[in-house]
């Protein structure tokens, strides 16, 4: 069976739940970058010298977090293995079948590839969480975390609109430069969380990102306004991205607000990780629209429908 | 190739969470050392010169906030009854401002080296918070930290010259020695279960420094006759310098006023 074969439905809720999953992560992950507890659990890999340690005050989050982590690795791990056998399963019954199967299988090893490179990139993610614990948070190893966490939840969402249009194919300028710069947009913030970079660096980011957004945005409405997978999730991005504006502005009001706070205040919380949250979904959704918008998405095949 | 890059990234993290282990982070080496051919020298009290004074704080009293404890019932039961403030700014009852860092900022002789002085100085964690909340130390002079709360504790300085470390206290585990190689003023203190939890180490190359308590006031004995620069460092409002010339046997008063 092929990746964008009906028969491969559980494949595609399965894929949908992992990136779930993973948007769940990141939620912990800015947990525990807000409420300061990155460090409440000394060790690592065990934690306070143990698989579970006491539940209290930051090791909640960070051990939490670390759970979520191993879960999600689990999951990822269990996703590219099904992609992987599903990809190679190919029917040779008849010629017709052979060809779209040929020609199907260069997207399906584009699927298999990327789901192996999400096993990497969720390895890489705890190396760099350990190192962060083990050498006490060097900036690089928690910008580098906190960028490649993106990296990841883009992954997940790119495997999950393959699953459904399609592995192949190029993305188109605007969609391509518009998912770049919000990804830009992530790693300029997580340097500002980490005390690395000035603010003024990523409000400057947002301003162009916002630009880019619109500038991908509406010109795939105005192109395809007929197709309503194309206007939707245009629409989706656009909202998304302007909802992160307005989330930005909230988190920097929090963060001057209780500055002289004694503690991480609930607000501050509720609106850095809102805002890191959602940063995520305008990453994902920018990839989920490049992916849509290619020319050869949702192809058929040998009188196969792939969508 | 694949499965190559695979067993690579799997063999890093692995090799990862192997090193380093669980020992505790080396312990700073002091930097007093003996000058050539000469000894280290200590504070003449008998005919030194004294400097005293007090930190007074003028203007509208800040309003402490409330520790909200509610994450850790252990740090609640221990504030029953009167929730615990936030010590980040406290007024004395005679006015004067607690938890200031004095310390002599320049003006003794270049060519003396000083003697790591041997008093225990103890930092602990009590009631989830730290005590004392302001430190002062000579480099690589020891400092004890220890808990006596049933909860757990991670120590995590954060200094900008000294290495970095973190540490974990367990209810009932032996206190830990830590000391400082050079001179920073001031190290923050923090603990990441309990993120109220603050404290300050100011780490000095001689022992001429001093913390202001609860009288507000400082004492500085045994300087060498001189002209020195006196700061005061307090974490909300900052430093203050004045200078200040003493002979020998002789004590000057140095006032200082922050504002609210």
């Amino acid at each position: 069976m092929h990746l964008n074969n009906v028969g491969s439905l559980w494949l595609r809720r399965y894929a949908v739940f992992v990136a779930c999953c993973t948007f769940g992560l990141v939620i912990a992950g800015g947990l525990v970058t807000s409420n300061d507890a990155a460090l409440s659990v000394p060790d690592w890999p065990l934690s306070w010298g143990r698989l579970v340690p006491t539940w209290e005050g930051g090791i909640r989050y960070e051990f939490a977090h670390r759970v979520a982590a191993m879960l999600v690795g689990l999951l990822t791990v269990g996703l590219a293995v099904w992609i992987h056998w599903q990809a190679k399963a190919c029917p040779t019954t008849a010629v017709g079948h052979a060809l779209a199967c040929q020609s199907e299988r260069s997207s399906d090893s584009g699927g298999t590839r990327l789901a192996w490179a999400a096993v990497v990139v969720v390895l890489l993610q705890a190396g760099l969480g350990g190192v962060a614990v083990r050498f006490v948070t060097p900036a690089w190893a928690t910008i580098a975390h906190a960028s490649m966490a993106q990296l990841f939840f883009a992954i997940m969402v790119a495997i999950c609109v393959g699953l459904y249009a399609g592995f192949g194919g190029s993305w188109a300028a605007p969609t391509l430069i518009c998912t770049v710069a919000l990804f830009a947009q992530t790693v300029l913030g997580a340097g500002v969380r980490y005390g690395v970079i000035a603010a003024v660096a990523h409000i400057a980011g947002a301003v162009l990102a916002t630009i880019l957004v619109m500038w991908a945005g509406l010109s795939i409405l105005m192109q395809h306004m007929d197709n309503p997978k194309l206007r939707r999730a245009a629409m989706l991005l656009l909202s998304i991205a302007f909802s992160q504006v307005f989330l930005g502005i909230g988190a920097l009001m929090a963060r001057v607000a209780y500055a002289d706070a004694p503690q991480p205040m609930p607000m501050m919380v509720l609106f850095t990780v809102a805002h890191v949250a959602v940063g995520s979904l305008a990453v994902g959704a920018a990839v989920a629209l490049a992916m849509l918008a290619r020319p050869d998405a949702f192809q058929v095949h040998g009188g196969m429908v792939t969508a | 190739m694949k499965k190559t890059w695979i067993a690579a990234v799997v063999a890093g993290i692995v090799t990862l969470a192997s090193c380093g282990g669980d020992k505790p982070a080396e312990t700073a080496k002091s930097e007093a050392t003996a000058p050539a051919g000469g000894v280290l020298s200590t504070p003449d009290e008998a005919n030194g010169g004294t400097i005293t004074g007090k930190v007074a704080f003028t203007g509208e009293k800040p309003k402490m906030a409330t520790l909200d404890m509610s994450a850790n019932p252990a740090c609640e039961r221990a504030h029953k009854g009167a929730p615990q403030k936030s010590e980040e700014v406290v007024i004395n009852e005679n006015g004067t401002l607690k938890n200031t860092f004095v310390w002599v900022k320049s003006g003794l002789p270049a060519d003396k080296q000083w003697a790591v002085p041997t008093t225990q100085v103890s930092l602990d964690q009590n009631g989830c918070m730290y005590k004392p909340r302001v430190i002062g130390l000579m480099t690589g002079q020891n400092f004890e930290i220890k808990t006596s709360d049933p909860t757990n504790h991670n120590i995590h300085p954060q200094p900008t010259v000294n290495p970095d470390w973190n540490e974990s206290q367990s209810p009932g585990q032996a206190p830990m020695t830590k000391s400082f190689a050079r001179q920073e003023v001031m190290i923050p203190v923090k603990c990441n279960v309990h993120p109220w939890m603050r404290a300050y180490i100011g780490v000095v190359g001689h022992p001429f420094f001093a913390v202001t308590g609860d009288d507000g006031t400082f004492t500085i004995k045994g300087l060498p006759p001189g002209t020195y620069v006196i700061q005061t460092v307090h974490e909300k409002y900052g430093p203050m310098e004045q200078t200040v010339t003493v002979g020998a046997k002789e004590s000057k008063t140095v006032d200082f006023s922050y504002k609210g």
